[in-house]
């Protein structure tokens, strides 16, 4: 099987082709933006973290422009800045993609900032117009699963499906990336079993109890389970985190992908990879993107509406009221399985068969609507360390 | 008829699709959509909530994805309804650090 994708001179291949314009700080967010406005087809990110250098954001940032879905990135400093358009560059090199930069100190100004900025972009754009999809392995895909908005109907329909997805995907040679280590706790010995080897098993302990422990310095008990999970029929904590971790399939586990200030790891070839992530849906879903994740599938029971600036964000709910109601934001109804219409297995295949589409270029819900969530996620160094965990 | 969903062929428990009530037959279906097994439920369980596919004694665990999801706090009979009044949680206090 395969699908139709843009190759990359690093030879990993985007299922999108944009123009990334990239502030590596919010003071020369509105000129990027400004600039990104200009030309068909550029999208504008930044980060909310400061302009100090913190390598988990610039590893992020880095990673995100680095994505095989972007064709050329134009950075946009202010000039000041520490963690600078050097920095950037600098760690796009191995990509071998465009980049060029604008720094608004050095330029005199917005107004000259933005002239300059967009006379570069058009140019960029020009050349990657060119681009053509051409067909590749599914061994070439790498996709992220997410949940938000979770409901009675996620563990045991739009979970199991999507993990399905996630199996046929792995089976093809390709990639999954699954995160948000809060949700694993209570499934440990169940992800450890999984494990392609003893030191796998070991990190991913490490990092379920990182997470464990996070929760503990907050005073947030860890095992705690909500009213509404108890109300929708989750009985133990266990119970909840193995319907979660269901999105990922049940694959073998190939490692822990780092996420921290020492570097972020990126999948070593096919099957399931955990990253050591955020629960934050939107913060989530980038820092699996930055990884190398070229599309996300997103379980929502109760409905969400997010996309992505750079990937596809295909939505499945398992709540057919849901899918009723909020179908101009869905795009798959899993609901089907709890209507008894589809079993988990067919809308599985269905959900594998829209991912190699919208791998192909069939846009999403989201990009339809031109949503473009962006949100880079960052450890408070100084409880890290207190901590001891850096 | 109310249905229920065994995820995974070792488990014990299934999960209802529709409200069943007492003395309801449930059909159990699995991943695959088949018919598996045919339970009468020996009391009302609501959507979402699990039924036993078979009888569990006190301190055996209960299975669902095919692992682990606690023990069985007392005696549980094939139609019961399982969840907090029946199952503990076997994740133990001296897990945490």
């Amino acid at each position: 099987m395969e699908f139709y994708g843009y190759e990359r001179p690093d030879g990993s291949v985007g299922v999108r082709n944009h123009l990334l314009v990239l502030a590596p700080i919010d003071c020369s967010f509105e000129p990027a933006k400004r600039i990104a406005h200009q030309v068909e087809g550029a999208v504008a990110v930044t980060q909310h973290h400061g302009c100090g250098l913190d390598w988990m954001v610039a590893h992020n940032l880095i990673g995100i422009a680095s994505n095989p879905n972007v064709a050329a990135v134009l950075i946009v400093g202010l000039g000041c800045e520490t963690l600078n358009a050097d920095i950037i560059e600098e760690g796009l090199k191995p990509t071998g993609k465009r980049v060029e930069r604008v720094i608004i100190q050095e330029e005199g100004g917005t107004i000259r900032a933005i002239e300059r900025g967009v006379k570069l972009l058009r140019e960029m754009a020009e050349e990657i117009s060119e681009q053509r999809r051409e067909p590749f392995p599914l061994s070439k895909l790498t996709i992220a699963v997410e949940c938000g908005g979770s409901d009675a109907t996620s563990g045991i329909a739009a979970n199991p499906a999507v993990g399905m997805a996630a199996d046929l995907l792995i089976e093809e040679g390709g990639a999954v990336i699954i995160s948000e280590p809060q949700e694993m706790i209570g499934a440990e010995n169940y992800l450890c079993k999984r494990a392609v080897n003893r030191e796998v098993a070991e990190a991913i302990r490490e990092m379920i109890q990182r997470q464990v422990r996070r929760l503990e310095a907050m005073g947030v008990e860890s095992r705690y389970m909500s009213r509404g999970n108890i109300e929708g029929g989750l009985t133990t904590i266990e119970e909840k985190s193995l319907g979660a971790v269901r999105k990922g399939g049940t694959k073998t586990i190939m490692g822990v992908l780092r996420n921290d200030w020492s570097g972020l790891d990126k999948p070593k070839g096919g099957g399931l990879w955990l990253q050591d992530g955020t629960g934050w849906d939107i913060g989530s879903v980038t820092h699996m993107v930055a990884a190398g994740a070229q599309i996300v599938v997103f379980t929502t029971g109760r409905g969400s509406t997010v996309g992505h600036a750079i990937a596809p964000v295909i939505k499945v709910t398992g709540n057919p009221e849901t899918y009723r109601r909020m179908g101009d934001d869905i795009d798959i109804n899993a609901g089907t399985i709890i209507e008894g219409v589809e079993s988990i297995r067919e809308v599985g295949e269905r959900i594998f068969n829209l991912i190699i589409q919208v791998a192909s270029g069939r846009k999403t819900k989201a990009e339809l609507l031109g949503y473009r969530e962006f949100a880079i996620f960052k450890r408070d160094r100084a409880a890290e360390r207190l901590l001891g965990f850096c | 008829m109310a249905r229920a969903l065994r995820i995974d062929e070792v488990d014990n428990v299934a999960t209802l699709l529709s409200q069943a009530s007492n003395g309801e037959i449930v059909e159990i279906i699995s991943c695959g959509g088949s018919i598996i097994d045919r339970v009468e439920a020996l009391e009302s369980i609501p959507f979402g909530h699990k039924i036993a596919l078979i009888d569990i004694g006190e301190g055996e665990e209960i299975i669902k994805y095919g692992e682990v999801i606690g023990v069985a706090s007392k005696p549980i009979r094939r139609g019961e309804w399982v969840h907090i009044h029946n199952v503990e949680s076997v994740r133990l206090p001296e897990r945490r650090v």
